[in-house]
């Protein structure tokens, strides 16, 4: 099977039932994409698949061949960590670290999300086109994303100060 | 010897009370009050490794030719296996190795925590020794396979009947059969100063409540995990533990081999709060590596997780207080139960705040356990003071209100003067001061009257109660200074969950060596480095800190030796030198002093290594010494549904010198959020009529998520207690403290509801 992750082609044979979770930890070694639960429910596992956020624990590896898989590793660019990463540190963002790529690439996939109008169960009104990321839009759209260390405070202002339009200082 | 007494041992070994008493106090810490590097906000040293994905946790170690394990549970409480078929799973593809209690290698019991205190075992239960079944989801097999695919597959597929055997579930009636515990963590079980039922009966104002808290889970986001290879005869486990080197001790007795042979590595874990100690998945894995003579992963599942590391148990508990009318307490009675079972040595020690906190005339306070065939519980973040500070600092709110005082007027008056039990003095408390400052800062006077203010379907109210927890030393622990021309490094066996452990040792290392941040490393995380306590009961920061301390002076002895007469130093004496400025320096005479760089050279040395073991915490002897806060909530609660919402929350503490602001922020927030989930929605379900827990996963074990948490304020005394080292108290575990009551309260405020049940859920308030 043929997969591009992080711009990368890479070539890898498993078995059907891989997840995309274990392709990349278990048989790429790219171990910075975590598993929390293996079902869904903390979010530990995301990672972008063409720009959009996916957990990948709920994904079969098979599917995701020929799409561009973009998981914490690929996150920093030429010249060092991405903004988010470095606001996450600024803000304390974490504290085992443990759910950080999630939410790392939870807030990347999720501020794409509201830019192009995709409404949350907190958004009133559905029709109004990009949304704007309140405190309540930005905490109900990333309450996927389970922290038990309770960083969620510095995690808040780290994605406002990066991916919030108009709130960067 | 009873538990009691080896505890006692390890914290004072053969000496007396007397001796305590007559014992000097060390002198302060010097850097109690000095600023550098500590009292900054240095941002955490693993960060970069962190947010880039590139921190390796137990399961995320490369190895050639793992294998990988998978865990079969078993479906009864209690009673014996009667057949096991595990021929299919034997067969199915990719299967290296089933390993049931006929084919595991013998294994020791584990020696249970605080037999020794090197004691790491969560139970002493044997394990896969026998056909024996003690609690619901205990392992009955374990499938090694070359995939995890495989593993679980073949899992499914072994067969095993049971006989069972009567079991006790219910929690109700086994506290009818309850028994006083050996000790409650080496204190007694039952204190009784004066006749505190009498004084109930005969105070003028009188509570007499009862209450009740559920099993909780740790809930780490990380699962348990170890990855196991045997080299020969030494064993290499790459774990997530908060116990090291009592891992390695307590693996040596199970495995009859000797500690200098074990290797336990846990640089980073991806969230402890208790939980990650020592339990079966990781024998097990090391039994089927040497039993396969391959090497092993076990990652345990989510609902693994439940069925085989313990949580924090549930329990029933009585407040009684009787006051005077001048607001004084005539009788303090805080009793229950915790269920725990026939194996285990944790019996949620929910008095532990009753004992320190308030001056009473007479007190009551004790605490039984009731056997349960269920997991082993163990220690969760503030065990006993997190479901204790529920029950007592709600009943104090319900009097308050009795006699018409405000809540924090009430606590004024209860204040003591010294330990309201022991009648030690205390080491450093300034509660009061926390909650006038928090008071102020949280606009506390602007508390409506119960039900009394409404914003929509929105009723509004605020809480506040009181945080407490020990300060705790740990004993037995070595730290190692490397000093070079370029800088130190500092090594201990210690843990890093989260707490920011490697970034204050850092800062501290800086400071006491008079270097820059950017010069020094603290290394951690391995047992062959020099002996570190555990990960626990907040202890940690300090225990390093008086390791280090002690090897410092060490290293002064050992570097005016070196630098010999010939130095500016010559002559000078340990006391009368510092450290400052990339060297040592006359204390007075600011001109006087040699860098360390020059003192190696002269000697034409590399490196000097100091080490030395951290003085016995004789100060817990001599104090009471614990860490207050205040807990401030607002909650909005919906009229409709009964929906509970935090708006504001505020945790005013005092908890001796801060040493890093943003990274001791995390941590009290941290301790802020788990207490909300306490409050509102965490209960690990437990089936009363199969003992199995019903809901082993993160979707239905609910912890708080982003929408649930507001701002979180966090303030500080930041007054340093002049007989800790540093000044430093442990943090990790007083946020969650008095948090389940500040919410309790704010929502009896809001609705004028009582709830005394955890967690407070809508239907409780509809
Ligand atoms: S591991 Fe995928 S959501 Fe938890
Ligand atoms: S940082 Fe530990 S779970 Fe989020």
């Amino acid at each position: 099977m043929r997969f591009t992750i992080n711009g990368q082609a890479v070539e890898a044979s498993v078995d059907l039932r891989t997840s995309l979770l274990d392709l990349l930890r278990d048989h790429l070694h790219l171990y910075g994409t975590k598993k929390g639960c293996n079902q869904g429910a903390c979010g530990a596992c995301t990672v972008l698949v063409d720009g959009n956020r996916i957990n990948s624990c709920l994904a079969l590896a098979v599917q995701y061949q020929d799409r561009a898989v973009t998981t914490v590793e690929g996150l920093a660019g030429e010249h060092g960590l991405h903004p988010l990463q470095q606001a996450f540190i600024e803000h304390d963002g974490f504290q085992c670290g443990y759910c950080t790529p999630g939410q790392l690439c939870s807030a990347i996939g999720m501020a794409a999300e509201a830019e192009r109008g995709v409404p949350s169960a907190v958004t009133a009104d559905l029709s109004a086109g990009p949304v704007v990321l309140d405190h309540d839009e930005l905490r109900e759209r990333m309450s996927g994303n389970l922290c038990r260390c309770g960083a969620y405070n510095g995690i808040v202002e780290a994605i406002t100060q990066t991916l919030v339009t108009g709130a960067a200082e | 010897m009873s538990i009691v007494d080896t505890v006692k041992q390890a914290v004072t070994g053969a000496v007396t009370g007397a001796m305590v008493r007559l014992t000097p106090d060390a002198p302060v810490d010097p850097l109690a009050t000095k600023h550098g590097a500590l009292g900054r906000s240095v941002p955490r040293v693993d960060g970069p490794l962190k947010v880039g994905g590139q921190a390796r946790f137990a399961a995320e170690v490369p190895v050639e030719g793992l294998t990988y394990a998978a865990l079969v549970y078993s479906t009864i409480a209690h009673g014996r296996i009667v057949t096991l078929d595990t021929a299919e799973a034997v067969a199915a593809p990719g299967v290296v190795l089933v390993m049931t209690h006929e084919n595991a290698p013998r294994m020791a019991p584990p020696a249970i925590f605080m037999s020794n205190p090197r004691a790491a075992g969560a139970s002493d239960l044997p394990i896969m020794q026998d056909p024996s079944i003690h609690w619901n989801g205990e392992p009955v097999a374990l499938v090694l396979a070359d995939t995890q695919e495989q593993a679980d597959h073949a899992a499914s597929l072994v067969r095993v009947s049971y006989e069972a055997a009567q079991a006790d579930l219910s929690f109700d009636q086994a506290r009818a059969q309850a028994h006083a515990p050996d000790s409650v963590l080496g204190e007694p079980a039952r204190i009784a100063i004066g006749d505190a039922e009498a004084a109930l009966a005969a105070a003028p104002y009188r509570v007499d409540l009862s209450y009740r808290t559920p099993r909780h889970s740790h809930g780490a986001i990380e699962p348990h995990a170890a990855t196991v290879l045997w080299e020969g005869d030494k064993l290499v486990v790459h774990d997530a533990t908060q116990m090291l080197h009592a891992t390695q001790w307590t693996l040596a007795g199970i495995f009859g081999i000797r500690e200098e042979d074990i290797r336990i590595l846990s640089p980073f874990v991806g969230g402890g709060f208790g939980g990650k100690g020592l339990w079966s998945h990781q024998i097990l894995a090391i039994a089927a590596a040497k039993l396969s003579k391959r090497p092993v992963r076990i990652a345990l599942s989510r609902e693994g997780v439940f069925r085989v590391a313990g949580g924090r148990t549930t329990t029933g508990q009585r407040v009684a207080l009787g006051a005077n009318a001048d607001g004084t307490l005539a009788a303090l009675i805080h009793t229950g139960v915790a269920a725990m079972t026939a194996h285990n040595n944790c019996p949620e020690q929910f008095t532990f705040p009753a004992r320190h906190l308030y001056a009473a005339g007479s007190f009551l306070l004790e605490q039984k356990v009731a056997d349960i065939h269920m997991l082993a519980n163990t220690f969760m973040r503030a065990p006993g003071e997190s479901v204790g500070t529920f029950a007592l600092e709600t009943a104090l709110d319900e009097l308050a209100e009795a006699m018409a005082l405000d809540p924090i007027e009430l606590r004024r008056r209860i204040e003591p003067d010294k330990d309201p039990t022991s009648g030690r003095a205390f080491s450093s408390r300034h509660l009061l001061e926390a909650y006038a400052k928090g008071a102020e800062r949280f606009g506390w006077s602007q508390r409506p009257a119960p039900r009394s203010r409404r914003e929509g379907e929105w009723l509004v109210g605020m809480g506040v109660a009181t945080a407490t927890y020990p300060y705790y030393r740990m004993p037995g622990g070595s730290a190692r200074i490397r000093l070079t021309a370029e800088g130190a490094v500092v090594q201990m066996g210690s843990h890093e969950m989260g707490m920011g452990t490697a970034t204050a040792q850092a800062q501290h290392a800086a400071d006491r060596l008079g270097l820059p941040l950017e010069r020094v490393r603290f290394e951690y995380g391995d047992t062959d480095l020099p002996p570190g306590t555990i990960a626990g009961g907040s202890s940690q920061t300090v225990s390093i800190a008086a390791a280090l301390l002690a090897a410092h002076e060490v290293l002064v002895a050992q570097l005016l030796k070196l630098a010999g007469n010939d130095s500016p130093l010559g002559g000078l004496k340990a006391a009368e030198v510092e450290a400052r400025d990339g060297g040592l320096h006359h204390k007075e005479d600011t001109g006087r002093g040699e860098s360390y760089a020059s003192i190696l050279a002269r000697a034409g040395r590399a490196e000097v290594v100091a080490q030395a073991e951290a003085p016995r915490p004789m100060e817990v002897m001599k104090h009471s010494m614990h860490s207050y806060g205040a807990q401030f909530c607002e909650v909005r609660v919906s009229a409709v549904t009964g929906e509970v919402r935090v708006s504001r929350f505020l945790g005013s503490f005092d908890c001796g010198r801060i040493l890093n602001p943003q990274t001791a922020r995390s941590q009290f927030r941290g301790g802020i959020i788990m207490g909300l989930g306490l409050a509102l929605m965490e209960e690990t379900e437990f089936d009363e009529r199969t003992g199995r827990i019903m809901n082993p996963s993160l979707a239905e074990y609910h912890v708080p998520v982003h929408l649930d948490v507001p701002e979180i304020d966090v303030i500080w005394t930041d007054i340093p207690d002049p007989h800790s080292p540093l000044g430093a108290h442990g943090i990790g575990e007083i946020g969650i403290t008095g948090v389940g009551a500040a919410v309790a309260n704010a929502i009896h405020n809001a609705t004028g509801r009582r709830v005394r049940e955890l967690p407070i859920t809508l239907d409780k308030l509809l």
